[in-house]
């Protein structure tokens, strides 16, 4: 890395959804992609992840969903993330969400959501790209 | 197989073979790749001949099909006698609803339930929970009284059809309310056939829904195993499950090895709690994935059924032969279905389906061709079904036992899957069994290995997936999977707030103080959980009253 200091990522499970092959997969890429990541494990509440994301000081929140019930939990991060003056955070995410969906998201506040089937490489470029740095 | 004169002519011939006709073909025309491999990584050979089975001793190692080591079948005469079970896993929205989705797929032929739960329900909340917001009904169907159990078997006759349950840490309570809502309706628990996955091992390695620490679990489980062995004689205890590890990422060997390990560490804790192995071990059914790779899948039923026999004799002196069969429901494996040109799944299901009936199951689900984009439609969870009715009755494979037995690549990889399989069972026997393997990571560390070399091998093209990375053009078929109305979780919230206002609190309160105290000891719970569910308890009341004697568990993150 030129001098900056290296991208910090949060990948986080929101919701009671155990399913986190997808989200693991991603920590490796982005690890090595030079990204620092911290992953918080299944089961985490909005609440959590904006709480973990300001501690641990992240760039972006990774959030990843397969149960259904994004339309309930990202929302609900966007808001804290704006409440907690952390609008810098860019926040992300994936997992099986209709494309109808994720243009909603994207009106909330989200910056990307990107859906089944995406390479790591477009994460990884997107992430690169959209840090402001 | 072979007598060993013909075997050492034949291996002179094969080396001529290779050297004469082979060789000067493969200057001009080079193979495809320098190495051939499976999914899972495992090398095949260009050609297999006698040579690599050539001390196969038939009776010893394959047999005939009904007998040990089952190799080639658990029935006489399989599917000439019956078809497997075609059971479509579902659930979704409400109880109506999944009710109405069941009664569909039974008109079209369907011969077994196979019942989703929301995650709400299989980790312990009841709908109104503040932690079941915006989950209620999203992947399964809410079930957090004894009213919707009632609901959700409204009109289907329990004593006739089999039910199968994705539960696990809320299996005691969600059970209760089934054998209650099947007595309501005249079916006594003598009479109700189905399983119970109750797997709790491979919950804390994927899939995630554990509420209680590893002990406490197995607790519950051995519960569940002596109270149905002695009053629910014809329903499945446990459904041991490799097909989540095979989902997170795990190869087709550490799938049966790190199954059957499981399956080894359930039979020594009933063991230990004085249960006799011959009373219990025949109602322990197992569950797999069945992924694209045809052979090396059929193999690896095969090579799980002649292992679980020699478990069974060799490790816990099992005497009857119902103890040493191994049966099995499969899975086409979700994760090899794309979101890019959905129609092709079809035919990857179909594949994987006809590998599940070359393996020998019992029970089949295959999938939706929309699931990698959402909950299946109607018209995908009947072309799914339609697949293995053309499977039975169109494709011929049904009419003969193992038919690809005996063929030199099966057997050789059957084999093959099963010494990688046992050397990966003899190391978590040595780090002290599964429950301890598990609690130091090692299942989730090799799963994630194998999940990130897989993953890469897609992105870097060097495993073709059609439609992905290769064939890939720009098309777009207008897929709309199925969608659950905000609005149900809304009603199921209030249906059930109106059934707990109108329960006799005192009941709800005395059984729940007896089945704390209970836990308290170490008495077999199931028949304080099921007074619980008499006396309208929820789901989340009971779970929440267990969480306070045993504790929750935060697994540790293994990435």
């Amino acid at each position: 890395m030129e001098g900056g200091r290296r991208i910090r990522v949060l990948i986080g499970k929101v919701g009671l959804d155990g399913h986190d092959r997808g989200a693991k997969v991603i920590v490796r890429a982005l690890r090595d992609a030079g990204m620092e990541v911290v992953y918080t494990g299944i089961r985490q509440t909005p609440e959590m992840i904006v709480e973990a994301a300001i501690q641990e000081d992240v760039d972006v929140i990774g959030l990843s969903s397969l149960s259904g019930g994004h339309m309930s939990f990202f929302p609900r991060v966007l808001r804290l993330v704006r409440e907690r003056g952390a609008s810098d955070i860019l926040v992300i995410g994936g997992g099986i969400i209709p494309e109808d969906e994720r243009e909603r998201l994207r009106k909330e506040g989200a910056a990307e959501i990107f859906g089944p089937g995406t390479s790591l490489k477009t994460i990884v470029d997107y992430i690169r790209e959209n840090v402001a740095r | 197989m072979f007598n060993k004169q013909r075997l050492s002519s034949l291996r002179g011939k094969l080396e001529r073979w290779e050297t004469e006709t082979v060789e000067p073909g493969l200057s001009r025309f080079p193979e495809r790749a320098e190495a051939f491999t499976t999914p899972s990584g495992r090398p095949v050979k260009r050609l297999y001949t006698p040579l690599d089975i050539g001390d196969l001793d038939y009776v010893e190692r394959l047999g005939f099909p009904g007998e040990p080591p089952f190799t080639r079948g658990i029935y006489p005469t399989m599917y000439r006698g019956r078809l497997w079970t075609m059971r479509q896993y579902s659930g979704y929205a409400s109880a109506e609803e999944t009710n109405r989705r069941f009664k569909f797929l039974l008109e079209q032929g369907q011969t077994g339930l196979s019942v989703a739960f929301d995650l709400p329900t299989q980790t312990g909340y009841d709908s109104d929970s503040p932690m079941a917001e915006g989950e209620v009904g999203r992947v399964g169907v809410p079930i957090s009284s004894l009213e919707d159990m009632e609901r959700l078997f409204e009109g289907i006759d329990l004593g006739r059809v089999s039910t199968s349950m994705t539960i696990n840490a809320t299996a005691p309570q969600v059970l209760a309310m089934y054998l209650k809502a099947a007595e309501v309706r005249g079916t006594p628990p003598a009479e109700l056939r189905g399983t119970a996955q109750n797997d709790l091992l491979k919950e804390y390695v994927a899939r995630g829904t554990y509420i209680y620490p590893p002990a406490e679990s197995m607790r519950l489980v051995v519960d569940i195993i002596e109270h149905f062995f002695r009053s629910v004689p014809r329903f499945n205890t446990i459904s041991v499950s490799g097909y989540h590890m095979r989902e997170a990422g795990a190869t087709a060997a550490q799938e049966l090895a790190f199954t059957l390990a499981n399956g080894i560490e359930y039979v020594r804790s009933a063991v230990e709690r004085g249960l006799p192995v011959d009373a219990f071990a025949p109602r322990i059914s197992f569950f797999f994935g069945c992924h694209n790779d045809f052979l090396e899948e059929i193999a690896k039923f095969r090579a799980a059924r002649r292992m679980w026999a020699a478990i069974m004799r060799d490790r816990f002196e099992a005497e009857s032969r119902e103890s040493m069969l191994m049966r099995y429901h499969v899975q086409t494996d979700g994760v090899t279905l794309t979101a890019q040109q959905p129609y092709n799944n079809i035919a990857r299901v179909t594949i994987q389906g006809l590998a599940a009936v070359l393996g020998g199951c019992q029970s089949l689900h295959t999938n939706s061709f929309d699931e990698a984009l959402g909950l299946p439609s109607e018209v995908a969870v009947t072309t799914a079904l339609r697949t293995q009715q053309i499977i039975a009755h169109e494709s011929g494979v049904a009419g003969t036992i193992d038919p690809l037995g005996g063929a030199y690549a099966v057997e050789c990889l059957t084999d093959e899957i099963e010494e990688e399989a046992y050397g990966y069972i003899d190391r978590i026997e040595v780090m002290g069994g599964a429950t301890a393997a598990i609690d130091g990571g090692f299942y989730q560390r090799e799963i994630s290995e194998s999940a990130y070399r897989q993953q890469r091998e897609t992105e870097s093209g060097d495993r073709v997936v059609v439609g992905v990375n290769a064939y890939a053009g720009e098309e777009r078929i207008p897929i709309e999977p199925l969608r659950v109305d905000p609005v149900l979780e809304k009603k199921q919230i209030e249906r059930l707030r109106a059934f707990k206002a109108r329960r006799e609190r005192g009941e709800v309160e005395r059984a729940l103080g007896d089945m704390r105290r209970a836990a308290e000891g170490d008495e077999n719970l199931m028949p304080y959980i099921i007074e619980a569910v008499e006396a309208r308890a929820t789901n989340g009341e009971i779970s929440d009253t267990l969480r306070g004697v045993f504790g929750e568990y935060r697994a540790a993150t293994i990435v």
